[in-house]
């Protein structure tokens, strides 16, 4: 089956939960099959899959509860995320595995779901903006803001890393 | 391109979002500022990091395989597998009773039909005009029944054989007409029936049957679309040499 591995982990990141995960994959596996006339030939599968999982996602307890979360206004310019004071190399060198997914984890699911599909899915701007369908701009926002925030949490992660040293 | 301005791409840049001019203008600044560079390099790792790290939840093998079996098309209930060999047994059963009931039914057919000819042969011998047009010569006899049946028939040549055409007429046999033909041999009389070959009990029946009726040989055929009928009380052997002129002139 092409993509489950991938819908799996992006739904489990999506619920923090691997029932509901599971949940959530099967439920998006049985639309796909049962909605699979309305995917347009040419246009990108990918996509339309993961809107699938992504809109099932939203309708489901943790979903809703989710989307309940503000953001700040998302149209705002944002600075980039460069760290002047601590190079994001040193920081990167300084923690492990377990404190960039503690960072990840510990955000907002709208900051979360775009760093993943752009991260780890490798998804571009584009193809983030017609899964989650919200315009490009917007993708850039919550990423930018969303990196900052993981940077913040990596950088409180990498000073008690020091102290216990 | 400024510091601040390849600030204002670099996300865009780690992102591969960046192309053509816009792409090689950043690069050429990137080679000529270490600080941008080392802030291009850190943020690339971060997203290499985060790669690696996003990377994190792989389905269960039971989840994997309760995903399958619910792709794959429905497979029989338990039910099914166990209630099968009753459902074959009661379906084998039917169809044994279905096919004797069918054989029954094609013997009751088969027996109302030698005892209809037999019965109209004895009524032809007890009438007083057996026959409707009377003559020897089967060249007469053929004809007289043109307009008058829904088909035609070969009559044999007779000369030189102890048969002796005695004439015709029309019989009905369940609503259908046919031809009714007597014979002479010896003492015997000998009654022919020709009808078109409806699905009757013998219908189904390729070659050649025989039976014996109130004392009467009988043999019927089918040859050509018509059903044959010899009823007699001459020996079986003298109804079947009939037999064999007529399915002779039949061919011819």
């Amino acid at each position: 089956m092409p993509l489950f591995a991938r819908l799996y982990n992006f739904a489990h990141w999506l619920t923090q939960d691997r029932s509901e995960a599971e949940d959530l994959v099967q439920e998006t596996c049985m639309k796909a099959l049962k909605g699979f006339d309305s995917f347009r030939q040419g246009t990108n599968f990918r996509a339309w899959i993961y809107r699938i999982l992504r809109n099932t996602f939203l309708t489901s307890r943790t979903g809703l509860k989710a989307a309940m979360v503000s953001l700040d206004d998302e149209e705002a310019p944002v600075a980039e995320p460069v760290a002047h004071g601590t190079p994001e190399s040193i920081l990167i060198s300084n923690v492990d595995q377990q404190a960039i997914q503690a960072a990840l984890e510990g955000l907002p699911v709208q900051y979360r779901e775009v760093i993943v599909l752009c991260d780890v899915e490798e998804m571009s701007y584009q193809e983030i903006a017609e899964t989650l369908a919200i315009p490009a701009g917007t993708v850039m926002s919550r990423l930018s803001r969303g990196r900052r925030a993981m940077r913040e949490s990596l950088k409180e992660a990498s000073i008690i890393r020091s102290t216990l040293k | 391109m400024t510091c601040d301005e390849l600030h204002g791409k670099l996300m865009a840049y780690v992102d591969s979002e960046l192309a053509g001019g816009e792409l090689t203008e950043f690069e050429g600044h990137l080679r000529g500022c270490a600080g941008c560079a080392a802030d291009a390099l850190g943020m690339l790792q971060t997203k290499l990091a985060t790669r690696a790290a996003g990377m994190r939840y792989a389905p269960s093998a039971e989840f994997r395989l309760r995903m399958e079996q619910g792709m794959r098309p429905k497979q029989k209930p338990v039910w099914w597998s166990l209630l099968w060999p009753s459902v074959a047994m009661v379906a084998v059963a039917a169809m044994i009773l279905f096919a004797a009931v069918t054989v029954l039914v094609n013997r009751s057919g088969r027996e109302r039909e030698l005892t209809e000819i037999a019965d109209m042969h004895v009524t032809e011998l007890a009438s007083a005009n057996p026959v409707d047009v009377v003559s020897t010569d089967r060249h007469t006899v053929k004809p007289w029944f043109a307009g008058k049946l829904p088909f035609s028939f070969n009559l044999p040549e007779l000369q030189n054989s102890e048969y002796t055409l005695v004439g015709g007429r029309v019989a009905y046999f369940e609503h259908s007409p046919g031809a009714e033909l007597l014979f002479n041999l010896r003492k015997h009389q000998l009654s022919v029936f020709i009808f078109k070959d409806e699905a009757r009990g013998f219908s189904a029946r390729a070659g050649t049957a025989t039976a014996t009726r109130l004392a009467l040989q009988i043999e019927t055929w089918s040859e050509g679309g018509l059903r044959y009928y010899i009823v007699g009380d001459a020996p079986a052997t003298d109804v079947h040499a009939l037999g064999e002129l007529l399915r002779k002139a039949a061919r011819s």
